[in-house]
């Protein structure tokens, strides 16, 4: 890691500017907050994440002094807030609905917070002047709330809760009242304004998009627990449950049950089929399966043989040797050994009836003998009509497409498995795209796209 | 066309039911009193033709508007009325407005309950209400034997028959006018406003003053005018529980018109009760509308 890249939580002697401790939020029955610990650096933009419920506007309003901890401690900068009212904290919230003064113009709402501080009043009109030419609202002072737009409604808050320098600003769903295109535009506003004043910034958003745009990092919550706190990028790559998967983008979910893959490399040459331990396949013959018919691979067979055999009883008499796979089985023209580059190591999913299990070099080998779920994006896997060279190749049928213009979203129904998505950027133009409902197609994915999760 | 007798309609409604009885008094006002029936002349006879409309118009004079100068008996009754509006107006604000205020910061599913029973009292008749006071307050009355009992007193409070009862009448009768706009504009007013005004520094009561009451101003300038004007005039409530040193200009006209039968006299004051009263209804209909604007 280079010094240049903002990451303090990963630096041990970083000291955090707030501290969850512990902390648990009843109301009556109902527990919004789970025994939540967690830690918050200085100039960081955090994101809190999840759907409606999950207790993200708690947290919130509990860093904001509107609720009290049931059980716990909120430390900011050091200092317990557990008796410290909203008035008397060095930190200002922008709300979800801007709680803009409608009395008061756009001036006198920034104003509002420095004439409590007590300043004089050309310091309050020079802190004023700042935060208007900061959010561009200049031209706007003298008109009241209702009298601007939405867009610059949301500046005015923002440059309301900004201008009595906080340490820490709290924004509330900030963007949710704007449409799509000035939300965008906003986001990077806010990104901008976070860099300039070097505040530490806590947004609240059940907008994953919003989320992964703004945030150094992303906190994913449900039910008043943090699942995963990450940077987007590792929140979208490698999310450590389905339900960050789930709840991050479009994912497909793969069910099956997981079998070890080597830890090394082995050779080509063939290997015992009945060797007690799970047996060193040569990835490669994975994807050299003779199509003519669902063959069981030797881990399958073992299984069958040693575990299964007593409850499932006998299958059908199948070769219970497979012929040593010759490098250039492939029915296609040789390629320069593309199976050499498969990954070793990591696992294999069995997912479904009579298909090739799909090799996930990435997964943890330790998880071996339990039902696991692939999380795979739409966009890390690809289509073609014809069988391609990959690590992984399902065939299946396309169902539906999807044409979201710079992409289409294709669904597609695979052999005895399920309906999955593969997105393809549309480089063609659309009359010119091959593929159409009802083809059968190859589904391709290298054995890193996926990332397998438990559950 | 369509559109036209459309707008016709309030207007013809307000031509009927105002500006044809107003012109009606003011002609009386205008005439002389007379031992017949009805008490006054001249009367208008159109059966007479031009001649006797002329003969109408000579006879009218302003001879009552000028005696009511002569006589301190009104403008002191004008004066008292307003003194009594408007002092009654501040009380019934500082009443109706922590009621109004905690109407609506109750649980919502509360409001429509406390809403009912605000008017409630509009259900029974406002005459028997007024009695009933009488019986509160007389000096056998409840209040008068619940202090006694509680040992507060020796001797019983004289409170009927007095400015005191008329007030208490007063604020008891008009509350609700002053609640209901009040708390109209406190239920729109947005919780947020508050955190906001909290978390940029202000402590709860002067959040309360920066805040809410602004915010609510115009609900208690409504407040204000309903319950101000119809006090002015206010009648049956001096009449019934003050005494004979409350002076009000309601009272005055009852006596000129069903005592004295001097209907004249009776509406050139009622008249110049009106003239008096049309400033503070100018003045709500322009916070009405500036509201309306604000709003729209």
């Amino acid at each position: 890691m280079t010094q240049s890249v903002f990451a303090p939580w990963n630096d041990p002697k970083a000291k955090p500017l707030i501290q969850f401790r512990n902390v648990t939020k009843r109301f009556g029955d109902f527990t919004a907050i789970d025994n939540l610990t967690q830690d918050i650096f200085e100039q960081e933009f955090f994101a809190l994440l999840g759907p409606s419920g999950c207790g993200k506007t708690t947290m919130m309003r509990m860093l904001a002094g509107f609720e009290t901890p049931t059980e716990g401690q909120i430390l900011i900068a050091g200092e317990d807030m557990s008796n410290v009212p909203p008035n008397k904290r060095a930190v200002n919230m922008m709300f979800q609905s801007y709680a803009l003064f409608p009395h008061l113009s756009v001036w006198e709402n920034i104003a509002f917070g420095l004439k409590r501080e007590g300043k004089d009043k050309e310091s309050i009109a020079a802190r004023v002047d700042e935060m208007l030419r900061l959010t561009r609202l200049s031209k706007f002072a003298q008109r009241k709330p209702h009298q601007i737009s939405g867009g610059q409604r949301q500046r005015v808050a923002l440059a309301r809760s900004l201008a009595k320098a906080p340490k820490l600003l709290l924004l509330d769903e900030p963007l949710g009242a704007l449409d799509k295109k000035l939300r965008q535009d906003t986001q990077f506003e806010l990104m901008d304004i976070q860099e300039k004043t070097g505040t530490t910034f806590v947004i609240v958003t059940h907008d994953q998009e919003e989320a992964m745009t703004v945030a150094s990092r992303v906190a994913v919550m449900d039910e008043g627990r943090i699942i995963q706190v990450a940077t987007p990028d590792v929140i979208y790559e490698a999310p450590n449950s389905v339900y960050v998967a789930d709840f991050i983008g479009d994912v497909n979910l793969i069910k099956g049950r997981a079998e070890k893959r080597a830890a090394a490399p082995a050779d080509t040459t063939a290997q015992p089929v009945e060797t007690p331990q799970p047996p060193a396949t040569p990835a490669a013959q994975v994807s050299t399966q003779p199509v003519d018919g669902p063959q069981p691979n030797e881990i399958g067979e073992w299984l069958q043989n040693k575990l299964l055999f007593p409850i499932l009883g006998k299958r059908d008499p199948q070769p219970k040797r497979l012929p040593p796979p010759a490098p250039n089985t492939d029915s296609r023209p040789a390629k320069p050994a593309p199976k050499a580059e498969i990954q070793p190591g990591g696992l294999e999913l069995h997912w479904a009836e009579g298909q090739p299990p799909i090799i996930a070099s990435n997964g943890d080998p330790d998880l071996a003998g339990q039902t696991l779920t692939l999380a795979l994006r739409p966009e890390k896997m690809s289509i073609s009509k014809e069988k391609p060279t990959a690590p992984n190749v399902l065939r299946g049928a396309v169902i539906d497409i999807a044409y979201l213009g710079n992409l289409s979203t294709y669904h597609v129904q695979l052999d005895n498995g399920p309906m999955v998505k593969v997105q393809m950027t549309n480089i063609r133009r659309i009359a010119r795209r091959d593929i159409t409902w009802e083809d059968v197609v190859w589904v391709s994915f290298s054995e890193t796209s996926g990332v397998v999760l438990k559950g | 066309m369509r559109r036209a007798v459309l707008i016709l309609i309030p207007y013809l409604w307000l031509v009927a039911l105002f500006l044809i009885p107003f012109v009606i008094v003011l002609k009386i006002a205008l005439s002389d009193v007379a031992l017949a029936r009805p008490p006054y002349m001249p009367q208008l006879d159109f059966t007479g033709g031009w001649a006797a409309i002329r003969n109408f118009l000579t006879g009218l004079d302003f001879e009552n508007f000028v005696f009511l100068t002569s006589d301190d008996l009104y403008w002191k009754a004008y004066l008292s009325s307003l003194q009594i509006a408007a002092l009654s107006t501040l009380l019934t604000l500082f009443v109706g407005y922590p009621i109004a205020y905690a109407m609506a910061r109750s649980a919502p599913e509360w409001r429509p309950t406390l809403l009912m029973l605000v008017i409630l009292p509009f259900w029974t008749s406002f005459l028997i209400r007024v009695y009933a006071w009488m019986g509160i307050l007389s000096n056998e009355g409840l209040l008068n034997q619940f202090l006694l009992w509680t040992g507060i007193i020796n001797e019983p409070l004289t409170i009927l028959n007095t400015n005191t009862a008329v007030y208490i009448g007063i604020v008891y009768t008009y509350l609700p006018f002053m609640i209901l706009p009040i708390y109209s504009a406190l239920e729109r007013m947005d919780d947020s406003l508050l955190e906001a005004a909290e978390d940029l520094g202000c402590s709860r009561l002067s959040a309360f003053w920066l805040v809410t009451i602004p915010l609510s101003k115009n609900g208690i300038i409504a407040g204000c005018f309903l319950v101000f004007i119809p006090v002015i005039g206010e009648f049956v409530i001096p009449s019934l529980l003050g005494g004979s040193g409350t002076l009000m200009i309601g009272k005055v006209l009852w006596e000129e018109f069903f005592s004295n039968r001097d209907w004249p006299v009776a509406s050139a004051v009622a008249v110049i009760l009106l003239l008096i009263l049309v400033i503070p209804i100018i003045l709500f209909q322009r916070n009405e509308q500036k509201q309306r604007e604000a709003e729209g």
